[in-house]
């Protein structure tokens, strides 16, 4: 491969990590960083076990228990048999395999991809993996970041590498000055709704554009996070001085001199002029006004001011029939506007909005308002260190004044695999990635917007446009 | 894992799009430390009641479709989450096959590694296999992996395309990890070059 050549971010990270092609094209490509969870590991390690392997790199692996820890008081220990097996067979597998662990009761722990970047663990320039599709969170620091399988988690144990093709590139340019009350989650939501659910397959997305640089990393890691709903399997951003301020001083990255030698080597990244995309997709900001979904795809999304789609306007038979399944489920009508209906739950949390700007967000909507009789909201920090720095700035008080409820940290009811659950026929205004049918609980409802929406939606009890707060 | 050679079966019409992994087997059913006995669960939401009870309408609880081993769908198959519990599920109910347009990335990987072949096809060609799959036990569908096509109960041949390294693993049931080990000495040389060019990268123990 020419060096001359002009390549894209995406190109520069997987060149640098290709150990070996195959003959057929195929790759096996390094991997720098394997961030382990309780749910998609057990039968990777089981693999290792029962074939007598080593886990080649623990010194490159992090394992962090999130999805099944319960966010009430943690000393009481996990009520549910099958979810505290999940969480104990991880903690005995650590320990035999060696792995460096964070355990549920330490202050750093929190949902995966939360924890990654913000204790330096993930670092621009890397391959990181994870058994879990949103690891594309990562990549807004400017690092090729996809989710696998059981059995590639097991593969990355043993020989830390992947067997891999390489993806498409796609760049999506935003520009623009973002308008009142959006955010990265209206951008990322309008982004899905233009390009659909499988806009992004087999495609590697580069975010770029004035909108994009101008966002902080929260925004950023939100964009990133949610492009596998795009269908891609990684969603980069160039790293700049922002992704460097962000990095320097955490936890495990590199320190000193060192961190300077990392700075000089990821100024190096940014695609070069020329380089060549597959796809280009360009939005302004004009498109974008705080999105809400109707549906239960994520690319069903409509601007708050919008009203629902009508399937009778839809010429594919195909879609036309997947709009009427998704009306009936959500008990919503063709042609209703979304304001006004009715919200029974509020969840502001996840992997896509769990960081402490996305409680100040909420927090700066819920000051000196109440939720309304009957809704239920929930606030659930992304980590305890979120936790505890928005107990510093008194966010919590903000929140428990206004009736909201403060939780421990973790996934909690973005997929409810813990007891936050969403019962049948629950309509939820949530802040997290996926509103497929039952991810929140069976026949649950969801709602995907923003942090300052869900707050307004819980003080309201009703879906509303946040501008109209104030 | 079991080699995947031809299989000649029935097949199951399942004309949706984004079929997600919360449908093919939701969160609640992930708490489990093993790889089988999943099958049960398959399609839970689509396949029974609250009650427990099956839904009379819904295709694998049809005959022949009890025992189908193709699926053919629409547009972007195993779309969401990375859970390989998806094919795990979709194995120990049987299904070897599953035709589409196309399918969500990290499902098409997860797939090959469990002995299942993902076979891309165009839309009106799917369509055309989900009417003769709607004719049901006497129309099955035969794939042939070694001459990579699909014929159907007609004896039309459709020919599809594969990575050839995918092929050869699925064929000879090969374990990836195995393959790769072998190429142990190139891991061990590149892993060397990078102390030496990022001297700079931490370790995850602290
Ligand atoms: S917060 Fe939700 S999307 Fe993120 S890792 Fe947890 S379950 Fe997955």
């Amino acid at each position: 491969m020419s060096a001359t050549r002009p390549r894209t971010l995406f190109d520069k990270i997987w060149d640098s990590h290709v150990v070996e092609q195959l003959p057929d094209g195929t790759c096996i490509l390094y991997i720098d960083r394997h961030l382990v969870h309780e749910v998609t590991s057990p039968q990777a390690f089981e693999g290792l076990r029962m074939s007598g392997r080593r886990l080649r790199r623990p010194d490159c692996t992090i394992a962090v228990a999130d999805h099944n820890i319960p966010t009430t008081d943690r000393r009481l220990g996990i009520k549910e048999e099958d979810s505290r097996i999940q969480v104990e067979t991880l903690e005995k597998n650590v320990v035999e395999f060696g792995v460096p662990y964070i355990p549920i009761m330490d202050v750093r722990q929190g949902i995966v991809h939360i924890i990654g970047p913000e204790l330096g663990i993930s670092l621009p320039g890397t391959t990181i993996v994870c058994g879990d599709s949103h690891t594309s969170t990562h990549g807004a620091l400017g690092a090729l970041a996809f989710g696998i399988g059981t059995s590639e988690v097991e593969h990355v144990m043993a020989t830390q590498t992947l067997l891999q093709r390489p993806a498409k590139n796609m760049k999506i340019e935003v520009t623009g000055t973002l308008g009142f009350g959006c955010s990265a989650k209206d951008i990322v939501l309008a982004i899905i709704g233009k390009i659909t659910t499988a806009g992004g397959t087999g495609h590697v997305i580069e975010y770029t554009g004035d909108t994009i640089r101008a966002l902080d990393m929260a925004g950023r890691f939100t964009i990133s996070n949610m492009s596998i709903e795009a269908g891609a399997r990684a969603g980069l951003i160039a790293p700049d001085q922002t992704t460097f301020d962000y990095v320097r001083g955490r936890e495990f990255a590199p320190k000193g001199e060192a961190f300077e030698q990392a700075v000089a080597y990821w100024k190096t990244l940014p695609s070069d002029q020329g380089a060549h995309f597959d796809t280009v997709v360009t939005l302004t900001t004009a498109e974008i006004a705080p999105m809400i979904t109707w549906g239960t795809t994520p690319g069903a999304v409509i601007p708050v001011t919008g009203v629902v789609p009508n399937p009778a306007d839809e010429p594919d038979e195909a879609k036309r029939s997947q709009m009427q399944r998704m009306l009936e489920y959500m008990a919503l009508q063709p042609g209703q506007n979304l304001q006004d209906v009715p919200v029974d739950v509020v969840f502001i949390g996840s992997c896509t909005n769990g960081r402490i700007e996305d409680i100040r967000a909420a927090a700066a909507v819920a000051r000196g308002r109440k939720v309304a009789d009957g809704v239920q909201a929930l606030v659930v920090p992304g980590s305890g260190l979120v936790k505890q720095q928005a107990e510093q700035e008194g966010l919590d008080r903000i929140l428990l004044e206004a009736g909201f409820e403060w939780r421990e940290p973790c996934c909690s009811m973005c997929l409810g695999m813990n007891p936050d659950k969403l019962t049948p026929g629950q309509r939820c205004a949530s802040t997290s990635n996926r509103n497929f049918e039952g991810r929140q609980g069976p026949n649950g409802r969801t709602h995907l917007l923003s942090p300052s929406m869900a707050a307004a939606a819980a003080v309201t009890g009703r879906l509303t446009d946040v501008r109209q707060l104030g | 894992m079991e080699p995947f050679t031809t299989l000649t079966a029935v097949a199951a019409p399942m004309p949706m799009q984004n079929i997600d992994t919360d449908k093919i087997i939701p969160a609640r059913f992930l708490k489990t430390i093993k790889r089988s006995g999943l099958g049960i669960h398959l399609f839970d939401p689509l396949r029974f009641n609250k009650d427990g009870s099956e839904k009379p309408d819904f295709v694998l609880n049809q005959e022949p479709y009890r025992k189908a081993q193709v699926i053919i769908a629409h547009e972007n198959f195993g779309c969401g989450s990375s859970r390989e519990h998806a094919p795990w599920a979709l194995l120990d109910f049987g299904i070897r096959c599953i035709i589409a347009p196309d399918f969500a990335d990290i499902f098409y990987n997860n797939s090959f590694k469990n002995g299942i072949l993902p076979i891309r096809l165009p839309r009106p060609v799917c369509d055309q296999l989900i009417e003769d799959a709607k004719l049901g036990g006497n129309a099955r569908v035969t794939v042939d992996l070694e001459r990579q096509v699909v014929v159907r109960p007609n004896g039309e041949e459709i020919h599809f395309d594969i990575d050839l390294f995918r092929k050869h693993s699925l064929l000879n049931g090969l374990d990836d990890i195995g393959q790769t080990l072998q190429h142990g000495a190139s891991i061990d040389s590149f892993e060397a070059k990078r102390r030496q060019s990022q001297p700079w990268m931490p370790s995850t123990a602290a």
